[in-house]
């Protein structure tokens, strides 16, 4: 049987840093390196020779490019030098475009939480953030994790390290040309995605 | 002579923000040095090291794409300066993506438009440490010491981001010395901490605590059993995740850890005979009453 190349090319052209998956050997020194081992089911390595082997499906719902903490010891140990970092992370934002990442994975919705709060005034309110945070799986939820989080809101608060403003309504003064910014930037990807 | 930089602070050193800490004792640090940050005027968030999930890719370079045009246009100087590792880290990928790669330079050009801007890409993002070291020199950093922290053993946690993937100053990814010199410098002892670049969980903490946990147990562990009075760091994020999560990493393992965790800024400014406030340790979660002894 012929494997199907289809979903490799599509990575390959339309994932970010994607291209880069054709040079990984398969050595596994991502996967040895990755301090949420214990956490994730697909390696970096074991994606990446799922994409060739074209398990669409299985690759863009996995849970496992969520697990990526950003620490780049994959990407400064991997001997052929490919970003792998960036590689992941250009997985998980393909699996959101392809409409298959899991919607309720925590860390993918704090990713989307963090972007809306970030957007909305050109900076991130850090209350405002943590309070939408918690509250995602509805009120009595976000009341237990609130309680639970309690000792550690208080003392930063009393540290002066947490601002009392859980509306987060400043803006930064060109926040107009900001949002022109960014829409146009959507306008040029979502172009090239169509293309 | 003064040095002047361009300053990019970032959200967490915002007024009462989480690092505001590292914010104020940076700021005492360089008077200290004289040295000038002059703030970008109307920044904006990087989006730090989770952007990339929901931003994509151009709006998420456009972030510091728009930071760096502004600091093209308020200042002639070319070096950008950041005190936060995620900040940092996504000024230079962002100006490194620019210089490399035409195509996204030209689609760079347009988005950059709608905001009344332009950047050429020939700015150089760099961290403070690298002006500390390659700027004001070792020599230097040591003359300032009035109060030297004899007796102190520290362990340098250097974390991820202010290491990999671009390191400070050419030092190694697998056992970087920068922090320990400081250490050193400061009349303190380094100890041998092997979880020096080791992670503190760093977005997932907030999302998913419980499957970074016992990454943040393990570098209090580390610190302890290296005999470390407290640890200092360089990273926003690894002096929160690993100062604020202590109690939970108690009741979760059942451990007793009650470490200081400060900042290399809090640390020059304790040595060099600023007082508690100048170095923001009145702003500590874990008090770092070990260096009482040495700061009025």
């Amino acid at each position: 049987m012929a494997y199907d190349l289809s979903f490799a090319k599509d990575v390959y052209e339309n994932a970010e840093e994607g291209h880069w998956i054709k040079m990984c050997m398969q050595c596994g020194v991502c996967a040895g390196s990755c301090p949420l081992g214990p956490h994730w089911e697909f390696s970096p390595r074991q994606l990446f020779q799922m994409i060739r082997a074209g398990k669409a499906e299985e690759v863009l719902k996995s849970e496992s490019m969520w697990m990526c903490v950003s620490c780049y010891h994959c990407m400064v140990r991997c001997p052929r030098g490919l970003p792998i970092t960036h590689i992941v992370h250009g997985l998980a934002r393909f699996a959101v475009e392809k409409k298959r990442a899991d919607k309720d994975q925590v860390t993918r919705r704090f990713a989307k939480i963090l972007w809306e709060n970030m957007e909305r005034g050109g900076r991130i309110g850090e209350m405002a953030l943590t309070t939408k945070l918690y509250m995602v799986n509805g009120i009595p939820d976000g009341v237990k994790k609130g309680m639970e989080m309690k000792d550690q809101a208080m003392s930063m608060l009393k540290s002066g390290r947490l601002k009392m403003d859980p509306l987060h309504l400043s803006r930064i003064r060109g926040h107009a040309g900001f949002k022109a910014m960014l829409k146009k930037a959507r306008e040029i990807e979502q172009k090239k995605r169509e293309s | 002579m003064t040095k002047t930089y361009t300053f990019y602070p970032g959200c967490s050193s915002e007024k009462k923000a989480s690092a505001a800490n590292l914010d104020i004792s940076v700021q005492s640090m360089c008077h200290i040095l004289d040295i000038r940050l002059n703030e970008i005027k109307d920044w904006n968030c990087c989006s730090a090291s989770i952007g990339y999930a929901e931003g994509g890719e151009l709006p998420r370079l456009a972030l510091s794409a728009r930071n760096l045009g502004l600091a093209q246009k308020q200042s002639h100087r070319k070096d950008v300066v950041a005190t936060c590792a995620a900040c940092w880290l996504a000024l230079r990928e962002t100006n490194d993506r620019l210089n490399e790669d035409a195509e996204i330079k030209a689609e760079m050009d347009e988005v950059l438009q709608a905001a009344h801007l332009t950047y050429d890409g020939s700015l150089r993002p760099r961290h403070l440490v690298e002006v500390l070291i390659e700027d004001i020199g070792w020599d230097t950093l040591k003359e300032k010491v009035k109060k030297p922290l004899t007796g102190l053993k520290i362990a340098g946690y250097v974390g991820c981001q202010t290491n990999r993937p671009f390191g400070v100053c050419g030092d190694s990814f697998e056992n970087p010395t920068y922090l320990d010199k400081m250490i050193e410098i400061c009349g303190a002892t380094p100890v041998a901490f092997d979880k020096k670049v080791a992670c503190c969980g760093g977005a997932l903490a907030f999302s998913e605590l419980e499957k970074v946990c016992g990454l943040i147990k393990d570098i209090l562990q580390s610190a302890k059993d290296s005999g470390a009075d407290l640890i200092v760091t360089p990273c926003p994020v690894c002096q929160l995740n690993v100062e604020v999560y202590q109690d939970k990493v108690n009741q979760m393992f059942g451990t007793r850890f009650k470490i200081p965790v400060v900042y290399y800024s809090q640390l020059f400014v304790a040595a060099w005979g600023g007082s508690w406030k100048q170095a923001a340790l009145h702003q500590q979660i874990v008090p770092a009453n070990v260096l009482k002894r040495f700061v009025r």
